[in-house]
């Protein structure tokens, strides 16, 4: 290579590894509670806790969300497929082997369309999750912590590892790339995939090489992720990362690291060069996971609309733009109460403006759940209408939905209460005019001598003068064009 | 000694007590014990609440359950609720178990009384009961001799007259062989006849729950009496048996019988026990039944893939003795510290050899040329097997080459006593049942144990077939040790 030549073009490879809690009412292996934040070890028996002697009967719940996601993401259901043990000691893990898939997993070979560009997933696996290790003393984690306490309520929980090829090429895709796959596992209902709770967990295997190249350069796989935003960032770090150190002649290792969120940064953790054999072999405890044709039908039969084609309809039924689309659908729950104002009356362009507006916003500001809201769709609808109608106008709307959003309390009531509804009586409109037009003469004379630019001037003064008189509640359409009658006549 | 059925009909008909008898296997315990050592712990208070509550039963007018008042010794790998449960191990120290076994519960339920938590090789692991964390059991035969194992401790309780019932566990012949080597009845079932539930694992997915009895018909009351599909057992077979006692006298008139070439010696088979093949042969052909030699090839590399499969399963089943949770913990600086500290403290030395073994043939590299190579023999064993059924009702085979040996002749040799069970393994890896019944005695008056094996989910043939050799064989010899007194 010779000083002159231009410099080396990069291009990331990345693979995703989604671990997401099914949200079925028992555990994997027993029928344990399988909820978030009970008090610690409350939600156990002798099987998730692995006690000599114990055996597990696989939930099957928890395979029919397997053949849901089978569906939403164009998988292969085998006929058969079976759990393996993943042998590995730590304390969070009763057995100290997890009861995991391994070469026949219950999906295989799925895909994704990522903003039109199918993502491969290379398979989707159910296996049960381990307890959580609280360190006490020291910084909280492991090391120099004096004693450690465990919670097996979560053990034995059931996951879905859903794996991707590695075929995403960006930080914003691995970003989109989760986003939908979210969104499908929030319509299908299998799981709550919240991040920051950590029922849903992405894992990220980077790697760059040279533009053209074929072969994947070393990977490192990024761990602690716990939001859709530091997943972007810490992808992005790494990419970065392993390009400087490529193009300062080094190498990349392959290992574990960590994101820190506080730094901006990934940090080793463990290379894999030390990593664990995990020895696994078939769990002679299970038989078989053989779905019946009946129970494959019945999920076929019940798959609701996905986001992608909800997007479409929205788009096509409603006349909105695909942004519009893209933020109502990625949130189920915004979808649902948008869909449902419009079956209460109100036209669905209008809605999605008020919904991906004021709504949303209040959402985001108040960290509300939609189905929390005090005001409900046909709430939002009549809002809608009271706009449509002439009631009241557009901001004074705002100002009602923001009292309706707060306290339980209906649009027309708010209005009534606050004496807002606009006068759109054209006589009682007319009269006012006339009387303003005898009290100002003069600027009635100027306006009708003036040019265009005196004319809008003087007009804008005695539209102002009208609105005062009415206290603000003149219907403004009609009030404008009563004044532009009786002016120009 | 009376049986199991004798005792449950005094109790029914309200001739002797439940309490009664109870006290008097106690006693019988008790007398013997010091010398036998067949129990980890004797259930003295339990037992005798437990038959109050038969003869309370009774008393208000109740119908009693099959085995009401029957005095039944449990293995101690068997879950019991609040009763200590070892295994014969020290890391399970400590350890009552919040549940009962599945049998457990459906002898409850039959009215049986538990008198015992019997001994065994640590975690099942042997055939000798001479790896036991607390101690050997003696063959009531011979008190210098080993009672056999795994479940060597049901065995001798039974041929002592602790109990006439008793449960093991069979993973590669612990309850045929002791039963052989103490003149007792033991069974197999099939795989998944009997709910594992409870049953402390050793390798998963051989492992299986069976009875000793002092006669046969004792033998299929008991296992009549728990088994049947458990929802909690996902490999529980979810079908309805076949019932074994309606046609347990029927006779051997035209059954096909097939003698196990590959394990009939002479090599390696000690003479008497041949000589009780051969009697067996004479019992069944004197009843009308045909008598074959057959070939069952991979049955001789049975051995070899049953110690790479049992010690593989059982690498992984013993992970979980870490000192976290329960049982043994020895402090150290750590956890990985703190889990190896417990471990090495907490298991024995045969425990050991095997969880190496087994995390030896599952490791990265070797786990095709091991495990999936033994798998692969596994599979011919069920393939062979199949292909004599086809010709054959029953198969028959000694149950072990020698009578009971010396305690310690092969404890320092683990290939020696691996070989005590080159007859039973094959069965185990074939999923299918197989039994013990005494033979007879060899020269120096120790008894021999004949197998009788079926295929998979032929119980009723296999039972009577035994039934028809324990007729004509007519084994009522009962150890000295006990006549004596």
């Amino acid at each position: 290579m010779t000083a002159t030549e231009s410099r080396v073009e990069y291009e990331p490879v990345i693979g995703l590894e989604v671990h997401v809690e099914l949200a079925t009412a028992t555990k994997l292996f027993c029928s344990c509670a399988n909820e978030f934040g009970a008090e610690p070890n409350t939600n156990v028996c002798p099987v998730c806790l692995g006690l000599p002697g114990s055996l597990p009967v696989l939930n099957e719940r928890a395979v029919e969300f397997a053949l849901r996601v089978g569906e939403a993401f164009h998988f292969t259901v085998p006929a058969s497929s079976i759990f393996h043990r993943k042998n590995y000691f730590y304390p969070d893990m009763p057995k100290n082997f997890q009861t995991s898939q391994f070469d026949q997993p219950i999906c295989a070979d799925g895909t994704l369309l990522v903003d039109g560009t199918p993502i491969g997933i290379e398979r989707a696996h159910l296996e049960e999750d381990t307890g959580k290790s609280m360190h006490m003393g020291g910084s909280g984690r492991i090391h120099g912590a004096d004693h450690s306490l465990v919670d097996y309520n979560r053990a034995g929980v059931p996951l879905m590892e859903i794996v991707s090829r590695p075929e995403i090429r960006s930080a914003e895709q691995a970003r989109a790339y989760v986003s939908e796959l979210r969104a499908v596992l929030e319509a299908i209902g299998v799981s709550d995939v919240k991040m920051e709770e950590g029922s849903m967990r992405v894992d990220a295997n980077v790697s760059i090489r040279p533009v053209g190249r074929e072969q994947f350069g070393t990977r490192a796989e990024i761990k602690n992720m716990n939001s859709l935003r530091s997943l972007g960032r810490a992808v992005a770090y790494e990419i970065e990362r392993q390009r400087e150190l490529l193009e300062s002649g080094e190498r990349v290792v392959q290992e574990t690291r960590h994101w820190d969120e506080n730094d901006g940064r990934t940090h080793s953790m463990r290379s894999k060069e030390e990593a664990f054999d995990y020895r696994f072999f078939p769990e002679p405890d299970l038989v078989p996971v053989a779905p019946t044709d009946a129970l494959r039908a019945k999920v076929h039969a019940g798959m609701p609309e996905l986001p992608a084609a909800r997007r479409a309809r929205l788009v096509e039924e409603w006349g909105i733009n695909d942004h519009d689309a893209a933020v109502l659908v990625g949130d189920a729950g915004l979808a649902e109460y948008a869909e449902a104002a419009v079956v209460a009356g109100a036209p669905g362009k209008d809605v999605v403006n008020w919904v991906t507006g004021e709504v949303l916003g209040f959402l985001n500001e108040t960290g509300l759940a939609v189905g929390a809201l005090p005001l409900a769709p046909d709430g939002l609808a009549e809002l809608v209408g009271l706009v449509a109608g002439g009631t009241i106008s557009r901001s004074q709307a705002k100002d009602v939905l923001r009292e309706c959003l707060q306290e339980p309390k209906r649009p027309k009531a708010v209005v009534a209460e606050r004496g807002l509804a606009q006068v759109s009586d054209a006589g009682a409109l007319g009269a006012t005019i006339d009387e303003i037009l005898a009290a100002n003469a003069a600027t009635v004379d100027e306006y009708r001598a003036g040019d265009d630019k005196v004319k809008k001037k003087k007009r804008g003064f005695l539209m102002g003068e009208a609105m005062k008189a009415l206290r603000g509640q003149g219907n403004p359409q009609l009030l404008n064009q009563l004044l532009d009658e009786k002016l120009d006549a | 000694m009376s049986t199991a059925r004798e005792i449950a009909a005094q109790v029914r008909a309200g001739e002797r007590s439940a309490r009664e008898i109870v006290d008097e296997h106690l006693l019988a315990i008790e007398l013997r014990e010091p010398e036998i050592h067949a129990c980890n712990l004797i259930l003295v208070e339990e037992a005798r609440a437990q038959a109050d509550a038969v003869d309370e039963a009774r008393a208000r007018g109740e119908e009693l359950g099959p085995l009401a008042g029957v005095p039944v010794a449990l293995k101690d790998n068997l879950c019991t609720h609040h009763v200590p449960t070892t295994c014969s191990s020290r890391i399970l120290s400590g350890w009552r178990p919040p549940y009962d076994a599945t049998v457990v519960t459906k002898l409850r339920a039959a009215g049986a009384v538990f008198v015992a938590k019997t001994n065994l090789d640590e975690f099942a692991m042997g055939s000798s009961t001479e790896n036991s964390a607390f101690g050997v059991t003696r063959n009531p035969w011979d008190t210098s001799r080993v009672p056999g194992g795994s479940s060597g401790g049901s065995a001798a309780a039974v041929a002592a007259g602790y109990a006439p019932l008793a449960l093991g566990s069979d993973t590669g012949g612990s309850i045929r062989q002791p039963a052989a080597l103490c003149g007792v009845v033991g069974v197999k079932p099939t795989y998944g006849r009997v709910s594992r539930y409870g049953l402390v694992a050793f390798a998963s997915s051989l492992d299986q729950i069976g009875p000793f009895a002092l006669d046969v018909e004792d033998a299929a009351l008991l296992l009549e009496s728990m088994w049947g599909h458990d929802p909690c057992d996902s490999t529980s077979i979810d079908t309805t048996p076949e019932p074994i006692r309606p046609g347990l006298y029927d006779g051997v008139q035209g059954l096909r019988v097939g003698i196990i070439d590959e394990l009939a010696g002479p090599e390696g088979f000690q003479p008497d026990v041949l000589a009780a093949l051969d009697r067996a042969t004479a019992v069944l052909e004197a009843g009308g039944a045909t008598v074959e030699r057959v070939g069952v090839p991979s049955a001789a590399y049975g051995l070899s893939a049953y110690y790479l499969i049992a010690p593989a399963e059982a690498s992984s089943n013993l992970a979980r003795y870490d000192g976290v949770r329960y049982g043994l913990r020895v402090e150290a600086d750590g956890v990985a510290e703190m889990n190896a500290a417990t471990r090495d403290a907490g298991f024995g030395a045969e425990v050991k050899r095997r969880i190496m073994l087994g995390t030896y043939a599952l490791s990265a590299g070797y786990y095709d040329a091991y495990y999936g190579q033994a798998q692969r023999v596994r599979t011919l064993i069920i393939r062979d097997f199949e292909r004599a059924y086809q010709r054959f009702d029953v198969l028959l085979s000694p149950t072990s080459p020698t009578t009971a040996f010396p305690i310690g002749a092969k404890a320092a040799d683990p290939l020696a006593m691996y070989l005590s069970d080159v007859c039973t393994i094959p069965t185990n890896l074939a999923g299918a049942p197989a039994m013990s019944i005494p033979a007879g005695l060899d020269g120096d008056g120790l008894p021999i144990g004949i197998q009788v094996l079926a295929p998979v989910l032929g119980e009723a043939v296999m039972f009577r077939a035994a039934a028809a050799l324990e007729q004509g064989l007519e084994f009522t010899a009962r150890p000295q040790t006990l006549e004596a007194r």
